[in-house]
């Protein structure tokens, strides 16, 4: 049956598909290598996983303001990356819990206070919540590295106060959406009010759930819209902790409702929803693909994607290869390499190709694999047994091309999903690893030796989300620039997020901007007003 | 029931500050200038000047009285800083914009600061308000419920757009490619009124702190004492040292020396036109900063036929005797249109005798005494030159109370354009109700002004409403509200109202430098 193939799809794609983001991290002192931790050889440290101190409360489907069993009263288990165990049993929500919470959405935007409160009050209400927020940061980043992996210190240190960061920042918006009194060719006075779009739809992925809710989360409700967010199934916990706080905050009910589940199931149910407004999906571009389907097929809701990428990292001759080699091997191994922006083709130029390789190599064995809960911890397992298992089918086939493994290639300890850093040089622009998205902790250098010619092959992807140019020199630094085909150019860095700086894709890494100003605008509808003029003084 | 239909009417906005209530408006008769509250009067913590995150005397060790409207009697001896303060102040703003972090910061996290500042403006607001009560005869509910409030939520406006200042990449005619960068204009002075103390430190520190300003501040010689008490509770916040620097003192002195000071880069002021002169000049002479002044108004109310009578009287006397008058953007023009005014003379006559004149700290009061003698005197004799020049005097017209700068709410009708009292910017409780026959005629008299700084409209038809704030020169227009004031709405004056606007994102451009950076490229696939 057609439908369920689709389902299928969406079900694999879903789970293979992720997202971006963190910075901070980018500016330096990640890398504290504590004595006591193990190197990703040993993987002793692996067999007994620390008992994170947070206690699960939320496990229900957050629809209308209240936590509530799925309709059908099936769960699933959201799992534990360090051991493949259990460790809650969550509300299962489909196409019927996604209609009720549409219709609460509904009701909450057509009749509710939110769109109707004054700006300033809204952005109130975001301030109290970042407040809670920083108040519960220790709770939150437990949640969110029991759930997906990472490391504790990451969750603790930079994604959970970036997340507060990003409710401040859309909160300061809110008092500010102007549109525009517009000079018309004749004597009319025309303003363009920008109204809230209406009920929005929006999908997560699990590399980083905390943050991939405020990017979504946020700007929406800065608007005035109301929502329905779908988690990924791999990490439902934090949205619903999140929520909970937005809730004690003074959010209204109905708002924001949260509804764990499936792609195939809930997803697609909020895609292709006859009453939802708008959706945004971040994942994979093949799940990207069926959710534009759905909108299209159903009420020709606009759609924002941000998708999939291989963003080259480019080392030109004059970089300063000690910083490029450190944040090269960021680029591509930061979150366990599961980043939609990851620096996943690594050009160094020839004049400093072995340099480079020789120091990227070392840096990657020194790279500490383990207990993510484990202070000093650089790595954690992969999100889950199907992203592992791909992951090492793909350093099989660069095996198999003949690219050379430089180090790693295997995975780590008995239990969980743990993956040892890998590099592989040698790499040409046609094997499988240079081509295709791997979300996994395996860098791929690649050598070049002229400007023009690196242009082409970076832009030789179908992908065009990120890249990373490293040179000290200002008209290189300008060409390469305006030639890469991407949404993000990093210059000397990389991985640098605020919620000010716009994110997205070029062709298949999707359609809009999330952050800044930009991501406001794909959640507010543009209405002009023309009213004609009688004597007017001045036109 | 139809009050209470006008009442709904007129509450437009929960941060629409000093607007009087109608339930007020309707109320008795009340005249009770003479009895002096004996509700709680705040201790007087600050009295000294605030340079470089300390309290200090002022050079010459001189002080100065600030005086109790409602008594005519002393609050406290506040330093009194002149050139040589002024100086010292410039120095530490200086050294704290060219070598301390504020600037260095990013915006989110001065934002932060800001936020905290807020809260804390916030949690002491009861505080606040009852400094400019006593210090200028404010009304304190209304400085509760209005002024503070609203500062607050400007402060918090300015806070959230610390991390929105954009510049913008350009589109350059040639093989360059270019952008703006916003930078903080450096040390701003700011010289700041009586008749809105806390408010107008917030509405001129916010948008220069969110831009990475550092600054002097100079309140008015009549009301120090919330400036003081807010650049504590500022340096409690975390604001460094050197980036807020309050000169308490006297304008032909301290406010002398900031505008004509060769190290501030930008001076602010809110005040009279001819003082905006004064500094305009000063700015000149000296080291030619940018200047932004806002300035008095003659703004104009024009009621068409067209309107509930009921509805417009009460917009008037809100316009007209909101803050006792004490407000530049005061309608003190209300130009009616013939069909309906008889019938608004006779009731504006009948409801300005609502609104009880009183000790602002009593809750039932809705008008103050003005805040000092000058002024006092000042609004009388005007009062005596409408008498004088054959205006009738509808009501009011005289003091009251037997101590305290009480005057009674006044309305002249029968007022020539060319009067003194249509003129002028009295500043007090003096309103003039005049006729007008048609659109054109009252929008060539309420332009015939030199100033522009506010105006309403009341009428239901579209085509007046649209053809009239078109035609008005001034750079705010209320169309059936007045004092709608909101943090994202900019205002400030036409003509020799000044220039510059306040509130808003454009007020934060007041305290930016725009530089261009341009840059040859080449092999550009695209220009």
């Amino acid at each position: 049956m057609a439908a369920r193939r689709l389902s299928g799809v969406i079900s694999r794609s879903l789970s293979l598909r992720p997202l971006s983001s963190s910075s901070i991290v980018s500016r330096g002192n990640r890398t504290k290598l504590g004595s006591e931790v193990q190197r990703f050889s040993t993987s002793a440290a692996l067999e007994e996983p620390i008992i994170p101190s947070v206690r699960i409360s939320e496990t229900q489907l957050l629809i209308n303001g209240k936590f509530v069993d799925s309709a059908s009263g099936k769960t699933f288990p959201a799992l534990d990356p360090r051991t493949g165990e259990v460790i809650a049993n969550v509300a299962e929500g489909d196409a019927e819990d996604i209609n009720r919470a549409v219709s609460a959405a509904r009701k909450a935007f057509d009749e509710g206070p939110w769109p109707r409160m004054t700006a300033y009050e809204r952005s109130r209400i975001l301030l109290r919540f970042a407040d809670l927020v920083d108040k519960h940061n220790d709770d939150l980043a437990a949640l969110e590295t029991w759930d997906n992996g990472k490391p504790y210190e990451q969750s603790a240190e930079t994604e959970v106060p970036m997340f507060a960061r990003l409710f401040r920042y859309y909160a300061g918006w809110a008092d500010k959406i102007h549109g525009l009194t517009v000079p018309a060719d004749g004597p009319y006075h025309v303003q363009t009010l920008h109204e809230p779009i209406g009920v929005v739809g929006q999908i997560i992925p699990w590399n980083f759930p905390l943050l991939m809710f405020a990017w979504k989360v946020g700007p929406a409700l800065a608007t005035g819209n109301t929502i329905v967010l779908k988690s990924a199934e791999q990490t439902p916990l934090t949205a619903l902790y999140a929520a909970k706080l937005l809730h004690e905050a003074g959010l209204p009910p109905g708002v924001l409702n949260v509804v764990s589940g499936y792609g195939p199931t809930a997803g697609a149910a909020l895609a292709s929803h006859m009453d939802v407004d708008k959706v945004a999906f971040t994942g994979s571009t093949d799940t990207g693909k069926i959710v534009q389907e759905l909108a299209a097929k159903s009420n020709l809701k606009p759609v924002t994607l941000e998708l999939g990428g291989k963003s080259p990292f480019i080392v030109c001759e004059d970089a300063d290869v000690d910083k490029a080699v450190e944040l090269a091997h960021f680029a591509l191994f930061f979150n366990q390499g599961q980043c939609c922006c990851a620096g996943s083709r690594t050009f160094v130029h020839e004049r400093v190709y072995d340099e480079f390789l020789e120091k990227a190599k070392a840096r990657a064995q020194k790279r500490t694999v383990g207990d993510p809960f484990q202070k000093g911890i650089e790595q954690g397992p992969q999100i889950d047994s199907e992203q592992y298992e791909k992951i090492l089918r793909y350093i099989k086939s660069g095996v198999e091309s003949e690219a050379t493994l430089e180090c790693g290639g295997d995975k780590v300890g008995s239990k969980g999903y743990y993956i040892q850093p890998t590099v592989f040089s040698n790499v040409k622009d046609d094997m499988l690893i240079a081509q295709e998205e791997i979300f996994g902790p395996v860098q791929t250098i690649l050598k070049f030796n002229e400007v023009s010619d690196v242009i082409k092959r970076a832009n030789a992807t179908r992908y065009g989300l990120a890249a990373g140019v490293f040179t000290q020199n200002i008209d290189t630094a300008n060409t390469l620039t305006r030639a890469l085909r991407a949404g993000t150019i990093w210059v000397n860095c990389f991985d640098v997020f605020d919620a000010a700086i716009p994110f997205g894709g070029y062709k298949m890494s999707g359609i809009g901007r999330e952050k800044g100003v930009y991501s406001l605008s794909n959640y507010l509808q543009v209405k002009a007003v023309v009213t004609a003029l009688k004597n007017p003084a001045w036109l | 029931m139809p009050a209470k239909r006008i009442a709904s009417r007129l509450t437009y906005n929960e941060h629409t500050y000093l607007s009087l209530t109608i339930s007020k408006i309707m109320a008795e008769t009340h005249i009770n200038g003479n009895s002096i509250s004996s509700l709680k009067i705040p201790k007087i913590k600050f009295t000294k000047l605030f340079i470089n995150g300390e309290f200090v005397d002022s050079v010459s060790g001189r002080t100065f009285e600030t005086i109790d409207p409602r008594t005519e009697e002393k609050i406290a001896d506040i330093a009194e800083g002149d050139g040589v303060d002024v100086d010292l102040a410039v120095k530490a703003a200086r050294v704290a914009f060219d070598h301390g972090p504020w600037p260095r910061m990013s915006g989110s996290e001065r934002g932060r600061i800001m936020m905290k500042f807020v809260d804390l403006v916030e949690e002491n607001l009861e505080e606040i308000a009852a400094l400019d009560a006593i210090d200028v005869g404010k009304v304190l509910s209304q400085g509760k419920t209005r002024e503070v409030p609203f500062g607050i939520s400007v402060l918090r406006y300015y806070a959230g757009a610390a991390d929105k200042i954009h510049g913008k990449t350009l589109k350059l005619s040639s093989q360059l490619q270019g952008y703006t960068l916003y930078e903080p204009i450096g040390v701003v002075g700011h010289i700041i009124p009586w008749n809105f103390p806390v408010g107008m430190f917030f509405f001129k520190t916010g948008p220069a702190l969110a831009a990475g300003c550092t600054m002097v501040v100079k309140p008015a010689e009549q009301s120090p004492l919330s400036a003081l008490y807010c650049a504590h509770l500022a340096k409690l916040a975390g604001v460094p040292d050197g980036v807020i620097n309050v000169i308490t003192g006297y304008g032909p002195t301290a406010g002398a020396a900031i505008s004509s000071h060769m190290d501030i880069d930008c001076v602010s002021f809110t005040g009279s036109t001819e003082v905006g002169r004064l500094i305009m000049q000063a700015a000149a002479t000296s080291n030619l900063k940018s200047v932004s002044l806002e300035l008095g108004g003659k703004s104009p109310l024009i009621i068409f036929d067209d309107v509930d009578v009921d509805s417009a009287v009460n917009l008037a006397l809100m316009g007209g005797f909101a803050n006792k008058g004490e407000y530049c953007v005061c309608s003190s023009r209300i130009f009616v249109q013939e069909g309906i005014y008889d019938e608004f003379v006779t009731k504006i006559a009948r409801n300005s005798k609502g609104i009880t004149v009183g000790d602002p700290f009593e809750p039932s009061t809705i008008q103050g005494p003005q805040a000092d003698k000058a002024q006092y005197e000042k609004v009388l004799s005007y009062i005596e030159h409408g008498k004088r020049q054959g205006a009738t005097l509808l009501s009011g017209g005289k003091p009251c109370g037997e101590k305290g700068y009480y005057i009674e709410p006044t309305i002249f009708t029968n007022v020539k354009d060319d009067m003194l009292i249509a003129t002028d910017e009295i500043f007090g409780p003096v309103i003039c109700v005049i006729k007008f026959k048609t659109i054109e005629e009252a929008i060539a008299r309420a332009n015939s002004s030199t100033y522009g700084l506010a105006a309403g409209i009341a009428t239901k038809d579209l085509n007046i409403a649209n053809i009239v704030s078109r035609s008005i020169r001034a750079g705010i227009v209320w169309i059936n509200c007045y004092l709608a004031f909101d943090a994202d709405a900019p205002y400030g004056g036409y003509k020799m109202s000044g220039f510059g606007r306040e509130f808003g994102m454009d007020a934060l451009y007041k305290y930016l430098q725009v530089k261009s950076v341009v840059t040859p490229i080449h092999n550009s696939p695209w220009l």
